[in-house]
């Protein structure tokens, strides 16, 4: 089997998985629904709507990386039942395929969470954005797949450590700052239209292959690390 | 042999040690009878301790990849240099933060002083404070990992780091022009007095040496700690133990 093949057939599973278990996506949605309840206590959006604007792209971004943190550590924590990730470890097929594949299923997990916060932003934000709106589609699956596979690297490095649900996002937030401050800058100049996103969507860009590269290196190393 | 070889060794680490606080003291000397700054005064003396920490510790972040590089080349071939590799990056991590931390902490002194303010989120001091965060986060990461994988994991997210920071830093760069906040004037850095040379390379060589003797010594520790924990998994403690009380 191809390589592609083999990311694929994980993706599949990953996808079927969470399907029958829904286990991720009802906490993610609803995790990201209450953070924007919380945040519309803290400051009232529907009267400053120019406040609301400037920080509705840090919003979004804020939601999406908590969701996603509460998201992956349950991605992996399935293949350690059963010794599975023994039998991953032992079976023909690259190791890496299997990170690319749940990575890409996490992706396609946070970009539905997304859909559905973006709704939520216009209808409780009371949110149109002043930019160009198409460009989102291009920021906001680059900052995803910055964010997820940076999340899906270190979700699987802190899976045999004590407590790891408190160190993924010691580990994660740091790493991931520079994505996440580009993701909320385009978001923020798409909403404002004050400046031109185009600076920060070549950020993503590079920050992604950078880090898609070197997880995808570096994730036989640490899957074999005892 | 082996106590010879010990003794030797803690013999140059004094005689180092010696030399370092030599150099501290005149390094102090030196900073404290350099002129006086034109419009600080002898507030700007911070200057020679704030310098010198900030720029090392962007030195032993480099320390620490190199050895965790090594690491993972020596894992399947040589077991003990490996070993060394990860000790050396324990330290240098351990060194970097404390130096970071020493910058950040002088500076924010000098800031309160010369500006006003703790904290301003201009690009240099936002950078600096990212990478202080990366190497506490590798920190902690160590501490939270069970110990048979602790040196793989950390020489991963040593790597990782390590490719972070340039683009850290140019995003940062870009945050920063974009949203240009008021420019803080001060800071000796472009062009100082010739009489003030002494001090800044006295007070340089000592940090240095003071630094390297740290972590020698952190390393020195960590192969001590090892050496413990093999011990005890070859149950060679337990047999001395068990003989010395039969005796």
């Amino acid at each position: 089997m191809s390589y592609a093949g083999h990311v694929w057939m994980h993706l599949r599973k990953d996808l079927r998985l969470e399907w029958r278990s829904k286990d991720a996506i009802n906490g993610m949605l609803f995790f990201s629904l209450l953070v924007v309840v919380v945040f519309a206590l803290a400051f009232d959006p529907t009267a400053y709507p120019t406040v609301a604007r400037q920080i509705s792209g840090g919003l979004l971004c804020v939601a999406v990386l908590f969701s996603a943190m509460t998201a992956l550590n349950q991605s992996w924590a399935r293949e350690t039942q059963n010794g599975v990730l023994d039998a991953h470890r032992l079976a023909a097929a690259p190791l890496s395929a299997l990170f690319v594949g749940k990575a890409l299923a996490n992706f396609l997990l946070m970009t539905a969470v997304e859909l559905a916060l973006s709704l939520v932003f216009i209808l409780f934000y009371n949110l149109h954005p002043l930019g160009e709106a198409w460009k989102l589609l291009v920021i906001l699956p680059l900052g995803t797949w910055a964010i997820v596979v940076n999340g899906t690297f270190f979700a699987a490095l802190s899976l045999r450590t004590r407590n790891r649900e408190t160190l993924l996002p010691l580990v994660l937030l740091p790493i991931s700052l520079p994505a996440l401050l580009a993701m909320i800058q385009a978001t923020t100049a798409v909403l404002t239209g004050e400046f031109e996103p185009t600076l920060w969507i070549k950020l993503l860009l590079a920050y992604g292959v950078v880090f898609t590269t070197v997880c995808v290196l570096l994730f036989e190393t640490i899957l074999s690390a005892d | 042999m082996n106590d010879a070889n010990n003794r030797s060794r803690s013999g140059w680490g004094l005689l180092w040690l010696g030399l370092t606080l030599v150099a501290l003291a005149v390094g102090f000397d030196k900073a404290m009878t350099a002129p006086t700054e034109a419009t600080m005064g002898n507030l700007q003396r911070i200057f020679y301790y704030h310098l010198p920490h900030v720029i090392l510790s962007f030195v032993f972040p480099y320390l620490n990849l190199g050895a965790s590089l090594l690491y993972l080349w020596w894992r399947g071939s040589n077991r003990s240099r490996a070993l060394a590799a990860d000790a050396f990056a324990l330290a240098s991590a351990e060194v970097t933060v404390l130096y970071a931390t020493i910058g950040l902490a002088t500076g924010m002194l000098w800031g309160r002083a010369a500006w006003g303010i703790w904290w301003t989120w201009d690009a240099r001091l936002t950078t600096y404070l990212l990478l202080w965060l990366l190497y506490v986060s590798y920190l902690l990461l160590r501490q939270f990992s069970s110990t048979g994988q602790t040196a793989v994991i950390s020489a991963v997210l040593a790597i990782f780091a390590a490719v972070d920071i340039p683009i850290c830093y140019m995003s940062i760069r870009w945050w920063r022009t974009q949203h240009p906040a008021p420019v803080f004037g001060g800071g000796a850095d472009s062009g100082i007095d010739p009489g003030m040379l002494p001090a800044v390379w006295w007070n340089m060589a000592a940090w240095a040496m003071w630094g390297a003797f740290v972590l020698g010594l952190r390393y020195a520790l960590e192969r001590r700690r090892q050496r413990q924990s093999a011990d005890d998994a070859m149950g060679y403690l337990g047999s001395a133990q068990v003989l010395s009380e039969a005796r």
